[in-house]
């Protein structure tokens, strides 16, 4: 990283304050290898406790990224080497929420059966109870196996893109209906909110329609930021699935496809040397019991400085990486110890602050309410 | 006997006093945390939510004079959940607007991450007018709530015993972590689900399940499926009259009469010295019911707007402008008679010498306890010798700190004469209520196990 100049390093600085580099963990049972709950440093019963997430989250605190997701699907894995069960992303997010004081913290819901008023009022629930560092990252997946476990008819999957498309704007619209200084507390007109502070949603979906107004008032951020790996659905960040060695010509065709001020961040599944063996060592061994399947994602096995050279080459690329550890505590762990630090050194990231909101770690900017602008 | 207390935070209703200097958010973080803290403090057995999914209208326009405003029952709890260790966490969802098998797997998500302490009460919320936030809508025939409660329930529970939890591996070198448990499908007659539950059961087997819900059907519901009923019967002759009532329907359903625990809603406010008992309720009450509320509260069911009208003074001298009460607003007044409403309360009054406000304090407020820590504490001996209650859920009037006086003063007051315990019993919340293993987990004879899969009484379908 010699090859950067100071003049080089004060740009990166300077650009920052515009669009940091985010670095964005996942959290999925033991890690990302289905046999990661081999090598956990947990028994296999414990992956579904309490004190497996608030360990994980809190060593993603403690090794300063900018945020964790959290995974989930209504179907639980099959026919897997490793956990067939999940716990519900939103509640692992909302209970690491009182622990955790700088993190984001992104859990995945799915979009296209379940009630979009729901998840307006979960995810605004989590930025509550953290101060503001809630975000949502949307799936959608047609499975007809999904619809029949929410009792609804399945969606053709051309159909798919229109209805996420709905659900993202029926959120954004319900985080809406309260005003930030909806609550007045007069005493002299007795009114506890003023009611030309609180709108209707009413949205009208191709299949549903919400009328609102939400049932909590506005969370911290108002508007989480959204994440979505589908394209075109609204979302502020859009998550890119390629081979390194293809990945920029992926994030440029994804930047092309949405507003400018969309951020493009790529999934990146890592395995790194660790206390004497190599990453290719590791997945070697666990790949005996179930084979870490490519499945066209980037993904680097190898040693921390080397993951942190392409981390800092991909800082002129994307807006952050999602890394997904092949073993979530080791993995992890050296991330903290040998990869972050260099990217600080260089200037390139820099960990979440404390009492800062997700979209300000994000550098996303502030967000107009629209129901305020149109009752002015 | 123990009398166990929890605490309903409900979010709603005027009964939440929101102008006094020191009533907090309704909705941060921090309100609650200060709340459950102090509950935990008072060795309260449950923390309560109620749920309500739309926002309340009066008139047509948005009720803007109560409290407001409600974070998702199980996100929240499931933060509390990682502040404190031994409250229950009860969650008020309704069995309409849910989808069974998400719920279910949210709420054993819930009971995972609390070691055994989440709880449902269970409701049947069904109007159009809330449905106009869903996808099916008003979908629900009023006379099937409790049929399809029911069948929201077996789902539940076929959830929650999908997972085998010997089939998990119990060494990292087994042959593999466990197999997916199989899917099930159950038509519930409006929709039919299909899917399979993949969590293994926390400490206490299942959530417990609450219900309240207090027609004849509601109470029959309670005695076949709930572990514990949340009434509004707290005066001692209506608390014991319910008791008998909820035993007898225990026992007929095939059920030990100590199967379902009985827990009113209840107030408190507690007061230094008895000369200032009655200042300390008019305050509360005043406070409760301002100008703007009793005007309120007489419109809802005048149903009409009675801007410009004196609350001082008496009540409208015109009739109500409509045969009956919408449904909206709430319990107790639901389809209530107008003019037989107006009359009885013309009456009363003219007896009573009356305003319109005094009028909606007399019936519009909770019939609470009001006296000294000592002075209540001695008058709930008899509920806790006679039985007549399993405890009380408390609803304070001030948010957070209106526990503060009932766990610094009623509860040592009540660990005097016996009558609270003086640590938890349990480490689950099943534990601390007392509870048998639940209804599907039941081996042995003596005690009829209705299974997911065992038909409903014949009744419940109608
Ligand atoms: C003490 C008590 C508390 C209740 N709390 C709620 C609540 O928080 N949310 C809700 O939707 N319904 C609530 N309900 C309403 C009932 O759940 C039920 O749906 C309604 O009373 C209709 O049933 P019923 O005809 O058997 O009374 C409550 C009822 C009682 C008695």
């Amino acid at each position: 990283m010699g090859e950067r100049t100071a003049l080089g390093v004060l740009f990166r600085v300077l650009e920052m304050s515009t669009s940091p580099f985010a670095v964005i963990v996942d959290i999925d049972g033991a890690g990302s290898h289905p046999a990661a709950w081999r090598h956990a440093d947990a028994e296999p019963g414990e992956l579904l406790s309490a004190a497996w997430v608030s360990a994980n989250v809190s060593a993603a605190e403690r090794a300063g990224v900018t945020a964790v997701t959290f995974s989930d699907h209504p179907l639980p894995p099959r026919d897997v080497d490793g956990p067939t069960a999940r716990l519900d992303a939103v509640l692992q997010a909302s209970f690491t929420a009182p622990l955790t004081s700088a993190l984001g913290l992104i859990p995945v819901v799915h979009g296209l059966y379940t009630e979009p008023f729901h998840l307006a009022t979960q995810t605004a629930t989590v930025d509550t109870a953290s101060l503001g560092r809630a975000g949502v990252l949307i799936e959608g997946d047609e499975d007809p196996r999904i619809a029949a476990r929410h009792g609804r008819e399945p969606l053709p999957a051309r159909l798919v893109a229109e209805e996420l498309t709905d659900v993202v704007e029926a959120i954004r619209r319900l985080w809406d209906t309260w005003e930030g200084d909806a609550v007045i507390r007069d005493v002299s007109t007795g009114r506890f909110f003023d009611p030309a502070k609180v709108h209707y949603a009413d949205f009208e979906g191709h299949r549903f329609s919400v009328r609102g107004p939400a049932i909590l008032p506005r969370s911290p951020q108002g508007q989480l930021p959204v994440f979505s790996a589908h394209s075109g659905i609204g979302a502020d960040v859009v998550l890119v699935d390629a081979p390194l060695d293809a990945s920029l010509g992926a994030v440029r065709e994804a930047r092309a496809a949405h507003p400018a001020d969309t951020r493009v961040i790529l999934e990146l599944e890592t395995a790194l040397d660790r206390a004497g063996q190599t990453g290719a060592e590791r997945v070697a061994a666990l790949d005996e019991h179930a084979v870490w399947a490519g499945s066209g994602r980037a993904r680097y096995v190898g040693n921390a400085e080397g993951l942190a050279r392409i981390l800092v080459s991909l800082t002129d690329v994307v807006d952050g990486v999602r890394i997904r550890p092949a073993v979530l505590g080791h993995d992890l762990d050296e991330l903290a110890r040998a990869v972050l630090p260099r990217l600080r050194d260089v200037g390139v990231f820099r960990s979440p602050l404390v009492g800062s909101t997700l979209r300000e770690s994000l550098g996303l900017g502030a967000t107009v309410n629209r129901f305020a602008e149109v009752s002015r | 006997m123990s009398i166990q207390l929890g605490v309903f935070f409900q979010g709603v209703n005027f009964s939440t006093v929101w102008s006094h200097p020191d009533s907090g958010s309704q909705t941060e973080f921090e309100s609650f945390r200060r709340l459950i803290e102090t509950a935990e403090r008072g060795l309260f057995t449950a923390f309560f939510l109620g749920e309500g999914l739309r926002l309340r209208e009066h008139l047509g326009a948005l009720h803007a004079l109560d409290v407001a405003g409600r974070p998702d029952a199980f996100t929240q709890l499931a933060a509390l959940a990682a502040i404190t260790r031994d409250i229950g966490l009860v969650a008020t969802q309704n069995t309409t607007y849910n989808d069974p098998v998400d719920l279910a797997h949210r709420l054993q998500s819930l009971d995972l991450l609390s070691g055994g302490r989440a709880a449902w009460n269970v409701v049947t919320t069904d109007n159009a007018w809330t449905g106009e936030n869903f996808r099916r809508g008003g979908y629900l025939d009023h006379s099937d709530r409790y049929s399809h409660a029911a069948d929201v329930i077996a789902i539940a529970r076929r959830v929650w015993d999908s997972r085998d939890p010997a089939g998990i591996a119990v060494d990292r070198q087994a042959p593999q972590w466990g197999a997916a448990p199989a899917p099930f499908q159950y038509d519930t007659g409006y929709y039919s689900v299909d899917a399979s539950g993949s969590l293994p059961r926390s400490p206490q087997e299942h959530p417990v399940l609450f219900q309240a819900g207090d027609s004849g059907e509601g109470r029959d519901f309670a005695a076949r499926h709930a572990e514990v009923i949340f009434s509004a019967h707290n005066t001692f002759e209506a608390a014991r009259d319910f008791a008998h009532d909820i035993r007898a329907r225990t026992v007929a359903a095939g059920r030990p009469a100590d199967d379902l625990k009985i827990f009113p809603g209840q107030e408190f406010i507690i007061a230094d010295t008895l000369a200032e008992v009655d200042d300390k309720v008019r305050w509360v009450r005043e406070n409760q019911v301002t100008p703007a509320t009793a005007l309120a509260f007489v419109e809802q069911l005048w149903g009409t707007s009675l801007d410009g009208h004196d609350p001082d003074g008496d009540l409208p001298s015109f009739d109500p402008v409509q045969a009956e009460t919408g449904e909206t607003r709430g319990a107790g007044f639901r389809a209530a008679k107008a003019l037989e409403t107006a009359t009885a309360w013309r009456a009363l009054a003219e007896t009573k010498k009356l305003s319109l406000r005094e009028l909606v304090i007399e019936i519009g407020t909770r019939r609470g306890f009001a006296g000294t820590a000592d002075s209540i504490a001695d008058e709930l001996i008899p509920f806790s010798e006679q039985h007549v209650v399993d405890g009380f859920n408390v609803s304070p009037w001030l948010v957070p700190t209106g526990l503060d006086d009932i766990v610094n003063k009623l509860v040592p007051a009540m660990q005097e004469r016996g009558i609270y315990w003086t640590e938890y019993p349990g480490e689950t919340l099943r534990e601390n209520l007392g509870l048998r293993a639940p209804l599907t987990r039941r081996g042995g004879a003596g005690v009829q196990t209705p299974t997911a899969a065992a038909p409903e009484p014949a009744d419940a379908h109608g």
